[in-house]
């Protein structure tokens, strides 16, 4: 079921230089919203601008829905200035979402107890591609949680440390976390993509079930390569511009090999060896 | 005492005269999370073609001020999937269905399709996006008034049912084609289709959407379509059915007033999925208020 709901702000503030969390209550949408899922925020009634926002599920707490975003326009400088009180006029959660892992899966699984094993999933976020990456953290980090070795390793990688978002986030869930940056300010200089393909060999012996990743469409790509190479299925979020967000105007096509899909719609998710990438 | 909204469009009897524009509403399920489709005077499918087309390059759509750009290239099913997939829902609404169609290359498909749609009950309707390529020349039919006549002849000879011609303001005189359409034979005209447009991202210096120019619709368009309906209204008989950057009541009414029978939401439904509902309430307010018994009182009623 997909909702239309006047959501009231609960906090709006800035965490970090342009950067934003917004906490809106919306028990509806709470109640079912799946990781990788999205909203789509009208933030003028004037008409200027004149289409909603697509903003990701960050996480979810009891009735409540955060909302982790970037002032990169016009658009998401006004969501800046929204007070706690004010109303969203909020439709979601939009989109499939990412799938888990299922207990299926566990023969899959390295056989083992405990400690110094490998992780099972593999999480890798690219600036604000970050956003989706935490609620589903925090549903990995559950699903197969009884499992010492279970929760995700996440890779986060961005243009410097001062652009660097989450990292205490992941850790609090329990999952080991690996910094990337382009000018090598904190953690690992070059691409996260670049951390990934240093980390894999190792963690190869016992094999991800998946990787997950959000992130600019050049850096999805290389997941996709990275995937196929080490042939470890990997799922990637992705963005295009979006009229209506449900799926009626056709607006948002990215090709795949099953032809045009909508990424509100039957997306934003997909595998990655399914899209035909261009760039 | 509540105001009569009804309305007709050629033999088609309408409860009230808020429909929904090609292309805007998917095939209408997916707006069921957001309205009773039930209450909408009829629902106009996105265009089909004889063919399943696999639409344009993306990206397909940028935001400009007031609107917005689209080439989505008439993605569609083709008619043998719409018919199988899509029209048992639709059917089911309860809901009058007016089935857009057009032609890919020969405007023939245009009779082909009619012919098809005609056998069929549940179709109220048949509008005719004559936006698309005339055989052999640089221009839409929509464009040549020659063409649009031809092709409403024809369609014409080919059903019975009540046929509806989506003009393009995209030309010199839309008078010149409307006429060309109403001699034709068509029971009524819907106007505007978008108006072609472009939009340049200057960081990298190329346009916003792939095809480079579009179809610019919403609320920029307003005044443009509000004129074109006026001047049509002045000119034909049959009813209009007036679009163009419609997102609420008032705007709904501009249309009314300057001659359409029956208006269409287009682009506001992607920003509020409940327009065409409210616009629905908020005419039958504005009859109340003004002590107006029927809507058809109102149409084409303005002052100058
Ligand atoms: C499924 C999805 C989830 C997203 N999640 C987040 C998130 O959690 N946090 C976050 O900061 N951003 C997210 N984005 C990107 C966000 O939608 C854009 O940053 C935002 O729309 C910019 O609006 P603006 O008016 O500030 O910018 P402008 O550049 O002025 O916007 C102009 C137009 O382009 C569109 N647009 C601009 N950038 C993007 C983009 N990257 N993707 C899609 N449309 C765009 C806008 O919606 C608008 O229609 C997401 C995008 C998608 C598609
Ligand atoms: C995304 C989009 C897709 C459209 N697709 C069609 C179409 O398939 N057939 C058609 O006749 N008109 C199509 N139109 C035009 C609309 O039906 C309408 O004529 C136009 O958008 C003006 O109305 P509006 O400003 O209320 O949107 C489309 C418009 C948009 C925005
Ligand atoms: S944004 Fe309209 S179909 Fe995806």
């Amino acid at each position: 079921m997909i909702y239309q709901t006047k959501a009231r702000i609960q906090l709006n503030k800035e965490i970090n230089t342009g950067y934003y969390l917004c906490v809106v209550k919306s028990n509806e949408i709470a109640k079912t919203a799946l990781p990788g899922q999205f909203l789509n925020i009208r933030l003028t009634a004037d008409g200027s601008p004149l289409l909603r926002r697509p903003f990701s599920i960050h996480k979810v707490n009891g009735r409540d829905l955060e909302v982790l975003y970037e002032v990169v326009g016009e658009g998401s400088r006004i969501f800046s200035q929204k007070k706690p009180g004010e109303y969203l006029d909020v439709i979601g959660p939009l989109g499939n979402g990412f799938s888990l892992p299922t207990t299926n899966d566990q023969p899959r699984l390295p056989l083992g107890t405990q400690g110094g094993q490998g992780p099972t999933t593999i999480i890798v976020a690219g600036g604000m591609g970050v956003a989706p990456l935490l609620y589903l953290a925090e549903k990995l980090a559950y699903s197969l949680g009884h499992m010492a070795y279970s929760k995700p390793l996440v890779l986060i990688g961005a243009k410097t440390k001062n652009q660097l978002l989450c990292g205490k986030e992941f850790k609090a869930l329990g999952c080991q976390v690996k910094i990337a940056t382009d000018d090598g300010s904190k953690g690992f200089k070059g691409r996260v993509t670049d951390l990934l393909k240093k980390i894999l060999p190792q963690a190869i012996s016992h094999k991800p079930l998946a990787i997950y990743s959000c992130g600019p469409r050049p850096m999805l790509k290389e997941i996709c390569r990275i995937s196929n190479q080490y042939d470890i299925p990997a799922q990637v979020s992705l963005e295009e511009h979006m009229a209506c967000g449900f799926g009626a105007c056709l607006g948002c096509a990215v090709n795949t090999i099953d032809g045009y899909k909508r990424v509100c719609k039957d997306g934003p998710v997909f595998e990655a060896a399914n899209i035909t990438w261009r760039e | 005492m509540k105001p009569n909204l009804k309305v007709n469009i050629g033999r088609l009897k309408l409860k009230n005269p808020v429909l929904v524009a090609s292309g805007t509403f998917g095939y209408a399920e997916e707006f069921s999370s957001f309205i009773d489709l039930k209450q909408l005077g009829a629902i106009v499918t996105k265009t089909i073609t004889l063919r399943p087309r696999q639409g344009n390059l993306p990206p397909r759509t940028c935001e400009t001020p007031a609107g917005m750009l689209n080439s989505i290239g008439l993605e569609n099913p083709g008619l043998r999937s719409f018919l199988k997939d899509k029209l048992p829902r639709l059917a089911a609404y309860g809901v009058p269905l007016i089935v857009s169609i057009s032609s890919e290359r020969d405007p023939r498909e245009f009779t082909e399709l009619a012919r098809a749609l005609d056998k069929i009950r549940s179709v109220a309707a048949i509008e005719l996006n004559i936006s698309c390529p005339n055989l052999g020349k640089g221009t839409l039919i929509s464009q040549d008034a020659l063409a649009t006549y031809g092709v409403v002849k024809e369609v014409r000879k080919s059903t019975k049912k009540t046929l509806i011609t989506k003009l393009s303001p995209n030309v010199t005189s839309i008078t010149d084609i409307a006429s060309a359409a109403e001699e034709a034979g068509s029971d009524a005209l819907a106007l505007i289709n978008t108006i072609t447009g472009m939009s340049i991202d200057v960081a990298s210096r190329k346009p916003k959407i792939a095809m480079a120019s579009g179809g610019l619709s919403g609320p920029a368009i307003r005044p443009i379509a509000v004129r074109m309906v006026w001047e049509v209204y002045q000119k034909i008989k049959i009813p209009i059915i007036g679009m163009g950057g419609i997102i609420d009541t008032d705007s709904a009414l501009e249309f009314i007033l300057a001659g359409a029978t029956a208006i269409s939401v287009g682009t506001a439904n992607f920003v509020n999925p409940q327009t065409t509902v409210e616009i629905i309430d908020g005419i039958e307010d504005y009859l109340k208020k003004n002590k107006i018994n029927s809507l058809k009182d109102l149409t084409g009623s303005l002052r100058c």
